[in-house]
C-alpha cells in the first residue's frame, strides 16, 4: 500500500506541474488578452493607457516568464489575484468551492443512495429489472438543462412552492431556506448521475450474485438479506468506487449547466468565467484543484479496491 | 386503448415526479411563493457580475448600475441627455463662469474648470465630501501606476487648486468642451483609501477598500450603502443613514446576478425579482417575447439608448473601397423591416451613430432608405453586373461577395446577419457568413483588421462624445503602432480629421452644431460603417413601482433612485 503511494504521489505532482504549464499557455496563446476586450468596452481607452494597464497586469511579458513568475508565487504560498473577480484568488475560490461541494455532495450522494438501492433491486428482484434500466435510460437520456427548466417551470414558475434559482440573500433563512433554494438543483444532477451508479449496481451485483459461494452461503442457509448486504453489496462495490472516485472530481468541478440555469454560483460557471475572461490565477488555480482532487480520489479509490479486493494487490 | 409501451413512459414520469415531489414539500416560507414580497424592500435582477467596486478601475456596466444607488459622481448626464451635477451644485460653463479660458505656463491655450460641491454631501460614516476627496481622486489619477481606466483627463489636467473645502479648480492644458463634465473624475473617500494608495500605489487597484471593506459606509454617499457582497450573486445595498437628499421609498434594495436569461426570466415570474433591469438584462426580443406573455403583470419600458449597432466595412480594400458599393449595400437593406419584425419596431433605425436624443443630431438628417432599385443602378455604375447565378460579377469576371461576421452565439445579432444575407442576394450581392466567438472577433479580428468585409457589433458611446478613436485616420489599428485603435473600417479623410480635432477645442454649443452637422453629412455618405439602429433597452418593471427614468445613456437609472416610489 505505501509501495503504491510512494509511487502515486510524485505522480501527480509532475501532471500538476505538467498540466499547469500546458494550461497556462493554451489559456495565454487565446486570442483577445482581457487588456484588449476591455478596450473595446471603454472608449476612453487610448493606445498609451492600452500599453499601461498591459504592463499593470503584466501581459507586456513574454508567456513562460509569467508561468515561471505565478509557479514560483504558488510553491511561496501566495495565490494570486483575481482580474475578473478583484479580490484575492482564494478569496473566490472558497465560497464557489462550497457551493460546488455542498450542491454536488448532496446530489451525489442522493444520486447514489437511488442508484445503487434501484440496482440492488434489480439484480435481486429481477422482475424489476426492466423499470430500474427504463429509469436509468430517462436519467441518461433527458438533457440537464431541460430537467432543470422543467422543473422550474412546474415547482417555481406554476406551483410557487420553491425558489426558481439562486441563492438565499445574505444573512437570512437559516438552513431551511437554503435547503429550499438546494431542491431544484439537486434534484435535476441527482436524476443525471443516477443511471451511472445503478447501471453498475446491477452488473456487479448480477455478477457476485452467480459467484459459487454465494451459492455455497444459499446453500448454507444463510438469508437472502444477509447475502445481499453482507456478502454481494462489499464485493459488488469495488468497480462501483471507480464510478465515486470520477465523481469526486466532479464535486470540486461544479456543474456548468445545472449552476448556470439555477443561476447559483459555482466552480464549473467560475472555472468558465476565469478561462474566457483570460484570468489565468483564478482558471488555474481552479483546473489544478479539480485535477489534484480527481488524481487524489482515484488514489484513494485504488487503495479501497486493494484493500476490498487483496487480489488487486498481488 | 392505452399500449403498454405507452403507458410504460407515463408511469416512469409518474415516478419521477412523485420522486421529487417529497422535495418539494419544505416550508413554504420565503421568497419564492409568487406572493408580493413586503414593500420595504426591491430585489432587482441583473444579467452580469461586477469584478472591482471602484469607480475608477476598470469600466463595467453592472458596476455602474449597482455604484448608481451607493454613490454621487460629480457629474452625469439627465434623462434628457442634459449634462447634471450630482455631487456639485452647477456644470461650469463659460457662462457660468465655472470655464475660463486662460494659457497654460509653457504657453499653449488651455483651461481652468471650477466646480463647487454640494454643501450637504456626506460620506456614510457621516464624514463630508470635501475637495480633499476630489484631490485624492486627482492625484491617484494623475499617479499613472495607479491603473485607473482612461487616463486623457489626468493627463490634460494638470493642476488642483482648492481654495475652500467646497470648492475644486482644474487647470488642463488644452481646451475641451467635455472638461466641465468630468467624465470619470469622482470623490473617492480620502480617510479611508489615501492611506492605502499611499502605502503602495501600484498595487492600489487590488488593496482598495472598495473590494476589500466593500461594506464600509465612509465608501459611500448616495442613497444607499453596499451592505454585503455576494461574489458572483450579487449585493445587498441599506438605506445610508447619512444621506441628506429625499428618503428612498426601500429599506433595502437586492440586486441579483443571474447570467442565463432564461433563469431571470424564471425568476422574475417566480416572484424572487421585482424588476430586471434595463440596462443590462433581458435581451430586447426576449422582452418582447416577455411583454406578449406576462403582460399586466409587469410594466415594459423601452429606452433607446446609446448602444450602436451597425456594420463596420473594410472600406480600403475592394470591393468595398468603393463608395457607390457601399451605399447600394445600405439601400439593400430593409432597416425598417428587419426592427419591425425582429424588434417590434421598438429601435429607431439610424441615419448615423448619433442617437436620436444627442443634442447634436442633425434632424435634417434622414436614415438612408431601403430603395433596390437604386441599389442595382448604383451597382451597375460602379461596373457590377448579374451573372447567371444572379450574383454580379464586374468586368474581370470577380463575383461580388462581401464577408458578413459577427459574435457567435449572439442570437438576435446572427438572424440580423441571415436577414441582411437574403437581402443582399436579391440585390445581387453574395453574402458568406462567418461568426467568430467574441473574444476572437473583438481580441483579434477587429482588433488586428483581419476582416476583409463587414463585421456586426456595437459601439457604446455617450452623448455628445467625439467619435475620434473611431474615424480620425491616426486611429486605424497598425502593427507599427501595436495595432492600437479603433477605426477599424479603415477610414482616412483629411477633411474628416480636421473636423475631429477642432470640435473639443469648441466652447460654444451653439458653434459646435454645425461642425457636428458636417461630421453626420461625412458619415452619412461615406459609410465607413452601414448604420442598423440604436439599440433598445427594455426595463422590466413592477406595476407598484414609479419613477423608475431609463435614461439611454452613461447614467443609469440607478443614480435616481431616491425618486423611486410605492405606488
Amino acid at each position: 500500500m505505501l509501495r503504491v503511494i510512494a509511487w502515486r504521489v510524485p505522480q501527480i505532482a509532475a501532471t500538476l506541474v505538467i498540466l499547469s504549464l500546458l494550461a497556462y499557455l493554451a489559456i495565454g496563446a487565446m486570442p483577445g488578452d482581457p487588456i484588449s476586450l476591455a478596450m473595446m468596452a471603454d472608449p476612453r481607452l487610448g493606445p498609451e493607457d492600452v500599453a499601461r494597464m498591459r504592463a499593470l497586469h503584466g501581459l507586456d511579458q513574454p508567456l513562460l516568464a509569467r508561468w515561471w513568475a505565478w509557479a514560483a508565487g504558488v510553491l511561496r504560498g501566495e495565490f494570486g489575484y483575481s482580474r475578473l473577480f478583484a479580490r484575492p484568488v482564494a478569496e473566490v475560490l472558497w465560497p464557489a468551492l462550497r457551493g460546488s461541494l455542498v450542491l454536488l455532495g448532496t446530489a451525489l450522494a442522493l444520486a447514489a443512495g437511488i442508484g445503487v438501492a434501484a440496482g440492488m433491486l434489480a439484480a435481486l428482484r429481477p422482475r424489476w429489472r426492466g423499470a430500474v434500466d427504463a429509469l436509468a435510460l430517462v436519467s441518461q437520456a433527458v438533457p440537464a438543462f431541460w430537467l432543470g427548466i422543467l422543473l422550474i417551470i412546474l415547482f417555481a414558475v406554476a406551483l410557487g412552492w420553491l425558489p426558481a434559482g439562486g441563492v438565499p440573500d445574505s444573512g437570512g433563512g437559516g438552513v431551511l431556506e437554503a435547503a429550499r433554494f438546494l431542491v431544484l438543483p439537486v434534484a435535476t444532477l441527482a436524476v443525471a448521475h443516477l443511471a451511472a451508479y445503478a447501471r453498475h449496481t446491477v452488473a456487479a451485483m448480477a455478477e457476485v450474485l452467480r459467484a459459487p459461494w454465494i451459492t455455497a452461503a444459499r446453500a448454507r442457509g444463510a438469508p437472502e438479506s444477509r447475502i445481499a448486504f453482507t456478502h454481494a453489496l462489499p464485493n459488488a462495490a469495488v468497480p462501483l468506487l471507480s464510478v465515486l472516485a470520477l465523481d469526486a472530481g466532479a464535486l470540486v468541478s461544479g456543474a456548468l449547466i445545472t449552476e448556470t440555469v439555477f443561476a447559483r454560483p459555482g466552480m464549473g460557471k467560475l472555472l468558465t468565467d476565469a478561462v474566457m475572461g483570460s484570468d489565468q490565477n483564478l482558471a488555474l488555480l481552479a483546473l489544478l484543484l479539480v485535477a489534484g482532487v480527481t488524481m487524489l480520489a482515484t488514489l484513494a479509490a485504488d487503495l479501497a479496491q486493494r484493500a476490498l479486493d487483496p487480489r488487486l494487490a498481488a | 386503448m392505452r399500449t403498454p409501451q405507452a403507458a410504460l413512459p407515463r408511469r416512469l414520469g409518474a415516478a419521477l415526479l412523485l420522486s421529487l415531489l417529497p422535495l418539494s414539500l419544505l416550508p413554504l416560507t420565503g421568497q419564492a411563493q409568487g406572493v408580493a414580497q413586503p414593500r420595504d424592500t426591491l430585489t432587482v435582477g441583473i444579467a452580469q457580475a461586477t469584478g472591482t467596486f471602484h469607480p475608477n478601475i476598470e469600466s463595467m456596466l453592472a458596476k455602474s448600475y449597482i455604484l448608481g444607488f451607493a454613490r454621487r459622481p460629480l457629474t452625469g448626464h439627465g434623462p434628457d441627455w442634459r449634462p447634471v451635477c450630482f455631487a456639485c451644485e452647477a456644470v461650469p460653463t463659460i457662462g457660468n463662469g465655472g470655464v475660463v479660458l486662460e494659457t497654460t505656463p509653457d504657453g499653449k491655450p488651455g483651461m481652468r474648470v471650477t466646480w463647487r460641491l454640494r454643501e450637504d454631501g456626506r460620506w456614510g460614516d457621516g464624514r463630508p465630501v470635501t475637495a480633499e476627496d476630489m484631490r485624492f481622486a486627482w492625484e491617484a489619477g494623475r499617479a499613472f501606476e495607479t491603473g485607473f481606466g482612461g487616463a486623457e483627463f489626468y493627463r490634460s489636467a494638470y493642476e488642483f487648486q482648492s481654495p475652500d473645502p467646497r470648492t475644486v479648480t482644474l487647470r488642463f492644458d488644452r481646451v475641451n468642451f467635455e472638461a466641465g463634465s468630468a467624465g470619470g473624475f469622482e470623490p473617492l473617500p480620502t480617510h479611508i483609501d489615501r492611506p492605502i494608495w499611499e502605502a503602495d500605489r501600484r498595487n492600489y487597484r487590488s488593496r482598495t477598500a472598495y473590494d476589500t471593506d466593500t461594506a464600509n459606509p465612509g465608501l459611500w454617499n448616495g442613497p444607499y450603502r453596499i451592505a454585503a457582497v455576494q461574489p458572483g450573486a450579487g449585493v445587498t445595498l441599506e438605506r445610508n443613514a447619512a444621506w441628506a437628499g429625499p428618503a428612498p421609498a426601500f429599506r433595502r434594495i437586492n440586486v441579483r446576478v443571474v447570467e442565463n436569461s432564461a433563469a431571470l426570466e424564471a425568476q422574475l415570474l417566480a416572484g424572487q425579482l421585482d424588476m430586471i433591469s434595463g440596462e443590462l438584462g433581458l435581451s430586447l426580443d426576449q422582452a418582447i417575447a416577455l411583454e406578449r406573455r406576462a403582460r399586466g403583470r409587469f410594466r415594459f419600458e423601452y429606452r433607446p439608448g446609446l448602444v450602436w449597432e451597425h456594420l463596420d466595412l473594410r472600406m480600403d480594400q475592394p470591393p468595398l473601397s468603393d463608395a457607390r458599393v457601399r451605399q447600394a449595400l445600405i439601400m439593400a437593406i430593409d432597416r425598417g423591416r428587419i426592427a419591425g419584425s425582429l424588434f417590434d419596431g421598438r429601435q429607431p433605425v439610424a441615419a448615423t451613430a448619433i442617437h436620436p436624443d444627442d443634442p447634436m443630431i442633425d434632424k435634417a438628417l434622414a436614415p438612408w432608405p431601403f430603395d433596390p432599385a437604386r441599389a442595382g443602378a448604383l451597382l451597375e455604375e460602379a461596373g457590377w453586373r448579374p451573372g447567371p447565378d444572379g450574383i454580379r460579377r464586374n468586368a474581370e469576371g470577380v463575383r461580388l461577395s462581401v464577408d458578413l461576421q459577427t459574435t457567435a452565439g449572439n442570437r438576435s445579432r446572427e438572424t440580423v446577419l441571415q436577414v441582411i444575407q437574403g437581402m443582399w442576394r436579391a440585390a445581387g450581392v453574395e453574402a458568406r457568413i462567418a461568426n467568430q466567438p467574441p473574444r476572437v472577433l473583438f481580441g483579434e479580428t477587429l482588433s488586428k483588421r483581419g476582416f476583409n468585409g463587414a463585421v456586426l457589433f456595437a459601439w457604446i458611446s455617450s452623448p455628445e462624445n467625439v467619435p475620434r478613436t473611431t474615424l480620425h485616420s491616426d486611429e486605424i489599428p497598425r502593427a507599427e503602432r501595436n495595432w492600437s485603435g479603433q477605426n477599424f473600417p479603415g477610414y482616412a479623410n483629411p477633411e474628416m480629421d480636421a473636423l475631429l480635432e477642432a470640435l473639443p477645442q469648441e466652447l460654444d454649443a451653439e458653434r459646435r452644431r454645425p461642425m457636428w452637422a458636417r461630421l453626420q453629412a461625412m458619415t452619412h455618405r461615406d459609410l465607413p460603417a452601414l448604420p442598423l439602429w440604436h439599440r433598445a433597452e427594455p426595463h422590466v418593471l413592477p406595476t407598484w413601482l414609479e419613477g423608475v427614468r431609463p435614461t439611454g445613456n452613461m447614467s443609469p437609472s440607478s443614480l435616481w433612485v431616491a425618486e423611486w416610489r410605492v405606488r
